[in-house]
C-alpha cells in the first residue's frame, strides 16, 4: 500500500481553481478529473470529498468513475510515463518479445516505476500507428517500428534529458 | 523565390522522427539562405514512406521519404527546393501509383492542406456543403444523406439518414450531435488521421448534422491516446469559430452550433455509444440497456445523434456534391468509399480509400506489398479486435458488408490486421477474451464473466487438457456472449475465436475434420 501523503497548501488551491472553473460546465466531472491529473500528476483520494461536495455527488460516485478508467491513476507515477502497445496490430510485428525485453530493461513489470523515479510503465490497447508497429507512447509522442535497440536509444535519451 | 516544403505533423509520421526532420529543413534552409515555407500537413497514409516531405513545384508536388533529418543536408545538396533528383526521391506525389490508385472522397484533402489554413481548405471545396446546407430545409439535408446511401462507418454500419431522421423528428427543447472519436480498435487509424489532417472537415460535418436535425451544441468525445488529434481539433474549433464558420449564427444565416471536444480516459468500452454518452456525463462508461434509442433520449436524456469520425467527416462531401454523386461508388448495400487502414505485418502499410468491392487480395498484395517479413500471410483480422480472422480461402470476397456478413466475418471500419505465417491463433484467441476481460464495462454476465472462462478454457485447450470436451465448452461459451450479451464487446469478441478455431483448428492441437 502506498500512502497517501497530504495535499499541500499549493495543491489545495490548485483543486479549488480547478473545481470553481468547471464544477458547472454540463457533465463536468471529466474535466475535473483531467484537470487535476494534469496539474497534480495524479488523482490524490483526498480529492474525492471536494469533488463530491462541489458536484452534489456522492464520493463513492466519485471513487466509481476514478477507479472505472485506466487512465485516472490514484498514485503518484515516474517522472516518464511509457506505455507499451499489447494490440493485435503490434503483435503481429513481434510486440511480445518487445514487452519482455521492456520490462527485463526497466526491471518493473506493468503499473512499476523505475528504482530513480524516471519511468512508469503502463499497458496500452492501441495507438493508433498501426501501421508502423509495434509502437510506444512516450508521454505524448508516439515511437514506431520500435526495435529493442530503438527501445533503449529512447530511454537512454530520457533519462539524459533529465 | 519562396518555396512551401510539406513535412506532416500526423502522429504516425512523427512517430517516425518527422519532427527532427522539420527542424532540419528549417536549420538547413537558413544556413544556405535558401527562402521556404514550411508547412505541417497531414500524412498522405502512405506511412511505410513516413516521414515523407514534399515540395511545391511549377510541375506538381514532388515526393521524398523516408527523410530523417540526417538525410536533409544531402537533399538540399541535391537541390531539394527545385524538386531536384535524390536517392529519395519518389516523383510526383500524385502519380504514386499507391495513392493514384485510390478514390478518395472523405481524405480528399488529408495531406494535401495545412490542417488550420481556412484559406486551404476553402480552396479544397471546403465548407462548399455547409454552405449548400445552409440554403436547405432540415428534412432535405437529412434526405441528401439517406440518399447517398452512407452508414456507420464505425463499424455498425446503421444507415446514417435514418438515424438522423429519427433525431430530426423529435421533439425536444435540446439536441445533440456527438462524435464518437474513441477509436480504440487495433488496426485502425482513419479517425485519428482525418482529426489530426483535416480536423476541419470533422467540424464542417457535424455543424451539418446540427443543422439537420435541430442541434444546436455538439461533443467529439476523443480517446485520451490521441493528444494529437485533441489539440488539432481544439484549435481548428478556435479558427472556425473566429471565421464565422462556426458558434452564434454561422455565415450570417441566424443558426448556432457550439462545439465542444471531451477527452476520454483510457476505456475501451466507451466507444460503444452510450457507455460514451455516460462518460460524457461524467459516470462510469456502463453500457445502457436500449431502448430508449440515444436518437430519442441520448446525451443528457436528450435526442441525440451520435456518429462515428468517418459517417461525419463523409457527410461535407455528400451535400457539397449530392447523395447521388457518393452513392455511385460501391456495390449492394455497401454505398460510397470504406477508407481501408492496412496495418500490421504488410511492407506497405497505410491508408487506401476506395469504393466498396475490392478484395482483401488486392488490398493485401497490389497496395500492401505482401508481408513485412517476407513470410506468406497466413491470416487477417478484419473490423478491429471483434472481428474474425479470415483465412486465405476468403480473401477474395468482395468488401461489402452483406458479402462479409454471409461468412461470419464483418467489414467494420475497414481495419485489416496482416498476420504471416508465425502467427498462433490459438494464443490470438487468448488475447481476444483476455482483452474483453479487461476492458468489459461488468454490467452484463455473458461479457464479464465469460470473457474470463474464455481465457481458462482456452489455456486448457492449449495445455491439451481434455481437448474435445473443452472445444465444446469454448463454443458455448462462445454461443452465449453472442446471443446474451449486452453490447457489441462481449457480444462480437467471439468472433475471432470462433473464425480461428474454423478455420485454424491446428493451432489449437486438432485436426481440421474434427474440427468442422
Amino acid at each position: 500500500m502506498t500512502t497517501t501523503p497530504t495535499l499541500s497548501d499549493q495543491q489545495k488551491k490548485s483543486l479549488d481553481d480547478i473545481l470553481a472553473r468547471l464544477k458547472d460546465e454540463p457533465g463536468p466531472l471529466f474535466p475535473i478529473l483531467h484537470a487535476i491529473q494534469d496539474e497534480l500528476g495524479w488523482v490524490p483520494e483526498e480529492t474525492v470529498p471536494a469533488i463530491a461536495k462541489a458536484l452534489n455527488r456522492s464520493r463513492a460516485e466519485i471513487h466509481g468513475v476514478i477507479t472505472f478508467y485506466h487512465h485516472f491513476r490514484t498514485h503518484p507515477v515516474g517522472k516518464h510515463m511509457v506505455q507499451v502497445c499489447r494490440a493485435e496490430a503490434c503483435q503481429s510485428m513481434g510486440s511480445v518479445a518487445l514487452e519482455c525485453h521492456v520490462k527485463e530493461s526497466l526491471g518493473i513489470d506493468y503499473h512499476g516505476t523505475t528504482a530513480d523515479g524516471q519511468i512508469s510503465l503502463e499497458a496500452v490497447y492501441c495507438l493508433g500507428n498501426c501501421a508502423l508497429s509495434p509502437s510506444i507512447r512516450v508521454n505524448d509522442d508516439i515511437v514506431g517500428r520500435v526495435s529493442k535497440e530503438r527501445f533503449d536509444e529512447v530511454i537512454a535519451e530520457l533519462r539524459s534529458a533529465q | 523565390m519562396t518555396t512551401r516544403i510539406y513535412v506532416p505533423m500526423d502522429s504516425s509520421a512523427e512517430a517516425m522522427g518527422a519532427k527532427k526532420t522539420a527542424a532540419a529543413i528549417v536549420a538547413e534552409a537558413e544556413k544556405r539562405g535558401e527562402k521556404i515555407e514550411l508547412v505541417r500537413n497531414g500524412s498522405r497514409g502512405l506511412y511505410w514512406l513516413e516521414p515523407m516531405v514534399e515540395v511545391e513545384t511549377p510541375e506538381g508536388r514532388v515526393a521524398y521519404g523516408p527523410v530523417t533529418a540526417k538525410d536533409v543536408a544531402g537533399l538540399f545538396d541535391a537541390g531539394l527546393t527545385k524538386g531536384g533528383k535524390h536517392a529519395l526521391s519518389l516523383g510526383l506525389t500524385e502519380e504514386i501509383p499507391y495513392l493514384k490508385k485510390q478514390e478518395r472522397l472523405t481524405f480528399a484533402r488529408v495531406g494535401i492542406i495545412d490542417p488550420f489554413s481556412i484559406e486551404d481548405y476553402t480552396k479544397h471545396e471546403g465548407f462548399e456543403g455547409l454552405k449548400k446546407a445552409l440554403k436547405l430545409a432540415p428534412a432535405d439535408i437529412v434526405k441528401e444523406v439517406t440518399d447517398s446511401g452512407l452508414r456507420g462507418r464505425g463499424g455498425a454500419a446503421f444507415p446514417t439518414g435514418i438515424k438522423w431522421n429519427t433525431v430530426l423528428g423529435a421533439q425536444a427543447d435540446q439536441k445533440y450531435i456527438v462524435c464518437n472519436a474513441d477509436e480504440g480498435d487495433s488496426g485502425t487509424f482513419s479517425d485519428r488521421m482525418l482529426m489530426e489532417g483535416d480536423p476541419m472537415c470533422l467540424i464542417e460535418g457535424m455543424t451539418i448534422a446540427g443543422l439537420a436535425v435541430g442541434a444546436t451544441k455538439g461533443y467529439i468525445y476523443c480517446r485520451e491516446e490521441y493528444p494529437h488529434s485533441i489539440r488539432n481539433l481544439n484549435k481548428a474549433i478556435e479558427i472556425c469559430v473566429k471565421a464565422g464558420y462556426l458558434g452564434k449564427n454561422i455565415l450570417g444565416s441566424g443558426k448556432d452550433f457550439d462545439l465542444i471536444v471531451r477527452e476520454g480516459a483510457g476505456a475501451y468500452i466507451c466507444g460503444e455509444e452510450t457507455s460514451l454518452l455516460e462518460s460524457v456525463e461524467g459516470n462510469r462508461g456502463l453500457v445502457r440497456f436500449k431502448p430508449p434509442l440515444p436518437a430519442l433520449q441520448g446525451l443528457f436524456g436528450k435526442p441525440t445523434v451520435i456518429n462515428n469520425v468517418m459517417s461525419l467527416g463523409s457527410v461535407p462531401i455528400i451535400l457539397a456534391r449530392g447523395g447521388e454523386f457518393y452513392k455511385n461508388y460501391g456495390m449492394g448495400r455497401s454505398r460510397g468509399t470504406l477508407p481501408f487502414q492496412l496495418t500490421g505485418n504488410l511492407k506497405h502499410g497505410g491508408l487506401v480509400e476506395k469504393a466498396f468491392g475490392l478484395t482483401l487480395r488486392e488490398l493485401l498484395y497490389d497496395f500492401g506489398g505482401g508481408s513485412a517479413s517476407g513470410r506468406p500471410i497466413r491470416a487477417v483480422q478484419v473490423g478491429g479486435p471483434l472481428g474474425a480472422y479470415v483465412p486465405e480461402s476468403q480473401f477474395d470476397i468482395p468488401l461489402d458488408y452483406e458479402e462479409y456478413a454471409k461468412v461470419g466475418a464483418m467489414v467494420g471500419h475497414g481495419g485489416l490486421v496482416v498476420f504471416d505465417d508465425t502467427v498462433d491463433l490459438a494464443q490470438m484467441s487468448r488475447y481476444a477474451m483476455e482483452f474483453c476481460a479487461i476492458e468489459s464495462c461488468g454490467k452484463c454476465t455473458p461479457c464479464r464473466i465469460g470473457s474470463t472462462r474464455g481465457v481458462e478454457t482456452i489455456d486448457k485447450i492449449i495445455a491439451g487438457k481434455e481437448r474435445g470436451k473443452n472445444i465444446a465448452l469454448l463454443n458455448s461459451l462462445c454461443d452465449t456472449m453472442l446471443n446474451g450479451s449486452l453490447c457489441a464487446l462481449g457480444g462480437m469478441a467471439p468472433y475471432p475465436v470462433v473464425s480461428a478455431l474454423k478455420h485454424f483448428p491446428e493451432d489449437f492441437g486438432i485436426d481440421k475434420t474434427a474440427a468442422a
